[in-house]
Parts: structure tokens; sequence; C-alpha cells
């Protein structure tokens, strides 16, 4: 699915980037960074309640482009700013994990992300 | 071609940008993607545990045509017991660093199985050094 159907379906609001048009296969939802290097495939979107910049360090090392921040989560400037050097996607949606994880798998959004 | 950085102690604001500065290397040199990742997934492990586990340190990293072979060097306590810590799982992470999503104990497991090569010399009170090495002409 397009990033601007995970947009609509999520109510999110954008906070960095603006390619709409990306195609996101997979998805995976953690708050342990170690666990998000340690599983994710290429390509996915990753869902998480943590706000840190070593979200988008460890977004940046996986080749991660979407972070959506879970629960209303919205990161500070420094994260931002980071995200936006990166190239790096940043979204908060006021979804809690399970939710939002929830109503992108029934939209279609299957691909599990992980090896 | 031979490169050093300085890792602060404690900053995990800062932590991940010696790794972000070799991964952009590597893919200026043109090297595959998929082990460009390994290489920078595993340093960044390492910096992480230099910063959160070691009072900071430094890194050196050599990279000619054929590896990437990566040093980090911290003055911490040093590791007690490197078959536990090799464990997927185990970790003494305080619960500051828990909240920085650090802690899940998959750091070195996951250095074990992105590099070619992992060698740990740790002392006890002395400091830990990691060398990793990423084989760039080896079939994955
Ligand atoms: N440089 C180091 N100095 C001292 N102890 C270390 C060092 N690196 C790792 N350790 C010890 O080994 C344990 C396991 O390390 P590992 O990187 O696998 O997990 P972690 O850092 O605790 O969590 P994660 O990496 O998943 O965020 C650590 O909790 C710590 O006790
Ligand atoms: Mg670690």
């Amino acid at each position: 699915m397009k990033l601007r159907e995970v947009v609509e379906i999520l109510d999110a609001t954008l906070i960095s980037g603006n390619d709409l048009d990306m195609e996101i296969v997979s998805a995976c939802g953690s708050d342990l960074m170690s666990d998000v290097m340690a599983y994710v495939k290429e390509n996915v979107l990753l869902l998480t309640g943590l706000v840190s910049p070593q979200v988008v360090r460890t977004a940046e090392m996986m080749d991660i482009k979407v972070v959506v921040f879970v629960r209303g989560k919205v990161p500070g400037e420094n994260i931002v700013e980071l995200a936006e050097e990166k190239g790096i996607t940043l979204m908060s949606t006021d979804n809690p994990m399970f939710i939002a994880c929830g109503k992108l798998y029934d939209a279609g959004l299957t691909g599990k992300g992980v090896w | 071609m031979k490169l050093h950085y300085e890792i602060p102690a404690n900053d995990l604001t800062y932590a991940g940008e010696a790794s972000s500065s070799v991964k952009k290397k590597l893919v200026q040199l043109g090297i595959d993607p998929a082990l460009v990742k390994k290489a920078a997934v595993s340093m960044y492990e390492a910096e992480i545990n230099a910063v959160i586990h070691g009072n900071g340190g430094f890194a050196d990293v050599e990279v000619s045509s054929d590896r990437i072979i990566v040093t980090i060097t911290d003055k911490g306590p040093g590791i007690p017991n490197i078959e536990l810590a090799m464990q997927e799982g185990w970790s003494t992470a305080s619960d500051e660093v828990r909240e920085m999503g650090f802690g899940a104990g998959m750091g070195l497991p996951n250095i074990k199985r992105y590099t070619d090569k992992l060698d740990i010399d740790t002392q006890i009170g002395e400091g830990t050094k990691v060398t990793i090495t990423v084989e760039f002409n080896k079939r994955l």
C-alpha cells in the first residue's frame, strides 16, 4: 500500500518527509531497537512507542524509511532534524500500538517484515 | 582507508554518529548495500554498548577493497562472563537505558549474526575491545 493510505488509515500527522507515493509492503512494531535490528527485513515501516534519537539511528542503519510514533507521541526537534538529515519519514498517530498494527494489517499490510 | 572516532560516554543523543559516518563512506565506496547494512548495524550495536556499558571510548575502522575491520575500545568495567553476555536476552542495562530502547540483550548476538568475525577482548576493571570483521567478497 502507498504511504498515503497508511496516513489515512492511522489518521496520522506527517512530521517529516513528503513522499506519500512510497510503496510500503511490510511493517513491524517494537520498542526495543536491538530487536528491530535482529529481525527486520528490507524496507519496512516501523511502528514504535519509543521516542528517542536512537529510533532514527536504528532506522538509518536498517534502511527503514518510515517511522510511525504511536499513542500520540511527538518527537522533539532534535529527533525531527536528525530524521530530515537522514531522509527518514516520521509521523505520529493517536492510535495505540496494538490498534495501529491491527488497522494496517486489516487494510492488507500483512508482510511481517521479519526474517 | 583508516578512520578514527571518539565515542563520548553516556550520551545517547550522539551515540551512533560514528557508525552513521562509516555507513555513509561504505555507501560512497559502492559496497553491496546488504554488506553495508551488516557492517553498519554491527558497528552501531558495539558503539551503543560502549556508550551504555563502557563509559565511552573510541572506534578505529579500517576499510580495504575486500573487508572492513571495526575495533571499538572502551575503558568500562569489562564483561565478567562473555558466554552469558552472548546469550540472546541477557542484559544488565539500567532502567534509564531501557527507556531509550536498549537492553533487549540482543546487541552482541546481532553482531555475531551479522559479521564474519567477532572478537571480544575484555579485562575486568579495565575495559573491553570488540573487533568485528565483515568480508566484502564472500558470497552471502
Ligand atoms: N562494552 C561493554 N562493557 C561492559 N559490559 C558489556 C559491554 N558490552 C556488553 N556488555 C554486557 O553484555 C550484556 C549483553 O550485551 P548486549 O549488547 O547483547 O545486550 P544489551 O546491550 O544489554 O541490550 P541490547 O544490545 O539488546 O540493547 C550487557 O547487558 C552488558 O552486561
Ligand atoms: Mg547492546
